[in-house]
């Protein structure tokens, strides 16, 4: 079995799945190229979380990372919650596989974007249907195909510190491509220069 | 509970026969089949036997097949091998987008070396059009490569009449059958291929035997350098315990191709229309009709492919899926965005394949678990809440 026992736990029988119909705080994150999604509702009493809820569409780490972060979440204020990290997270669940740790840090996020809304909504500056999670300069996307790392934004260029790659997008099924390939590795769709 | 195992081209089992003609040349046969010794000679005539019986079950002659290791080696030996053999004419090949990967990263080596890849689309239902090939041909291209069957939907690909455009052109033609042969009728003549993959792993062979069939004058720059096994095509000592076992896998599969075809047929078909049937919002990816017969293969919205695959495994039932979740790079499958799939349905991939030993209950016991597992998981996916809260606003 590729997860520990914990995570399998989680991953089978998910905590606090659902939707929170009058919810404080919404936050989403993630996207289909990535591979998961997660939307974070969280109900807040005071300065502390009442309720989270939460929906992920994705894999078993995904789905037992979003399990784990709702039930180290509860009860917690909002500034505890919003130190829950992802190694924290990961090292709750008993680890998790290399190339799964970047679930962990969507579940963070999710969290802290459901938190941020909250806050957001309490000084009147929030959009309404929750908040998408702000990109902070280095906001990590998908990771490399060639190291596992994360790729950075800088401006408008997408690269790879560590491999020293710089990535375009294929304008036709959106995958990354190394800067320079003439047709996408992936569909075959030319690419430009 | 028994479990289900329709993982068919991720490997199949080794037949009892083919582990049983195995054996003794896993112990008292062990000699080298080069030795000049009695027990080299036998090692070497069960070689050649192995390799009579997998020219056998293409349609080729035995001095026209080479053993490797992996369906992969027989292919990285026939892209780089065919590509530097023709260097000197041009540096240019031609592939369909949705080759297996050992087929495109040979081809981006390749790259590096100056040569240029020219990817031919494909429709749909996966399907390549010949007349694309012909379009993406140049003087300087040197191979077209096409596969045979694709192994993540199916779909059966118009390779004769590939190879004929090629053949006009005077372009080899190589193709991966591995996903086809031992399975349908692959014959190398009929097909005009100048090149050919297979590997024993997907006929109820061992893993670690595989070979590449180079019609006679087909020219290639070898990988492996040494000696001369393999007509000096591929050095090493030959794995003779997984030689002897593709060779007894191959006759059986030619001995029983025409009964397997039809009972994988009426199994697959009755998986495709149950499961269609009782989940909604799936769809059957690849060719419908001109698919393997033992191939099942579904994009299932709004959910991901390695959950599903868990909750499986957990209910007694092996499958794949080509989710980026499920490979170790996190790219989901390119032969899916090949098609046009967006994104978030190829996440819900999910492949059945079946084998010969597959029954009917098993296929109900999958139409039975496969459901609840949907339910649950859409149950938690924020894209089906999504899709709810917009079908009822």
């Amino acid at each position: 079995m590729i997860y520990s026992e914990n995570v399998m736990d989680h991953f089978q029988n998910p905590r606090n799945v659902g939707v929170l119909k009058d919810a404080d705080g919404i936050g989403h994150v993630g996207n289909p190229v990535c591979g998961d999604m997660m939307t974070f509702y969280v109900k807040v009493a005071g300065d502390r979380l009442a309720d989270v809820k939460f929906q992920t569409f994705g894999c078993g780490a995904a789905i037992a990372v979003s399990s784990m972060v709702s039930e180290m979440a509860i009860g917690k204020t909002l500034d505890e919650a919003m130190k829950i990290t992802n190694s924290l997270v990961a090292a709750e669940l008993g680890g998790l596989p290399k190339n799964k740790l970047h679930c962990s840090n969507l579940g963070a996020d999710a969290l802290h974007a459901a938190i941020a809304n909250y806050r957001e909504k309490q000084a009147g500056t929030a959009a309404a249907g929750g908040a998408k999670k702000v990109p902070e300069g280095e906001a990590e996307k998908c990771a490399c195909p060639y190291c596992d790392g994360p790729i950075i934004e800088e401006g408008a260029r997408e690269i790879c510190r560590k491999c020293d790659i710089e990535f375009v997008e294929c304008p036709s099924c959106g995958d990354l491509n190394k800067k320079g390939m003439e047709t996408c590795v992936h569909c075959g769709e030319a690419l430009e220069k | 509970m028994d479990s289900v195992y329709l993982d068919h081209v991720a490997g199949t089992p080794p037949r009892p026969e083919v582990v049983e003609a195995m054996l003794p040349f896993l112990r008292e046969r062990f000699a080298n089949a080069q030795s000049l010794h009695s027990g080299g000679q036998e090692a070497l005539q069960a070689v050649e036997e192995a390799r009579e019986r997998v020219a056998g079950l293409i349609g080729a002659s035995a001095e026209e097949v080479f053993f490797t290791a992996s369906g992969s080696e027989a292919n990285n030996l026939a892209l780089k091998g065919m590509a530097l053999a023709g260097r000197a004419r041009g540096k240019r090949i031609v592939l369909s987008a949705i080759e297996h990967l050992s087929v495109l990263n040979a081809a981006k080596s390749l790259e590096n070396l100056g040569f240029e890849t020219a990817l031919v689309p494909v429709d749909g239902l996966g399907r390549v059009d010949p007349a694309d090939v012909r379009k993406a041909l140049t003087k300087e291209t040197v191979l077209v490569s096409v596969q045979t069957a694709n192994s993540e939907v199916g779909t059966l690909e118009p390779v004769a009449e590939i190879a004929r455009i090629s053949r006009e052109s005077g372009v080899p033609f190589h193709t991966d059958a591995v996903a086809a042969a031992g399975n349908i009728p692959v014959d190398v003549h009929a097909l005009g291929a100048d090149a050919l993959s297979l590997a024993a792993d997907q006929f109820y062979g061992p893993k670690g035997a595989a070979a590449l069939f180079l019609r006679k004058g087909t020219r290639v720059v070898p990988l492996i350098d040494g000696g001369v096994q393999e007509g000096g095509r591929r050095a090493g000592t030959e794995n003779v315990p997984a030689i002897v076992g593709m060779g007894r896998a191959a006759e059986i599969a030619a001995a029983e191709m025409t009964k397997r075809i039809a009972t994988e047929t009426s199994l697959r078909d009755r998986l495709i229309g149950g499961l269609l049937e009782r989940v909604d919002h799936s769809a059957l990816t690849g060719d419908p009709s001109n698919r393997l017969p033992h191939h099942a293969s579904f994009c299932i919205e709004f959910i991901e492919g390695e959950a599903m695959l868990l909750h499986l495994d957990m209910r007694g039932v092996a499958a794949s899926s080509g989710s980026a979740c499920t490979s170790k790079s996190l790219k989901v499958s390119h032969v899916l965005l090949a098609m046009g799939v967006d994104h978030a349905l190829a996440q819900g991939s999910l492949v059945f394949s079946l084998l010969e030993t597959t029954s009917a209950a098993d296929i109900d016991r999958v139409l039975e678990v496969f459901p609840p597992i949907v339910e649950k998981l859409r149950r938690m996916s924020p894209l089906y809440t999504k899709f709810l809260e917009e079908k009822t606003p």
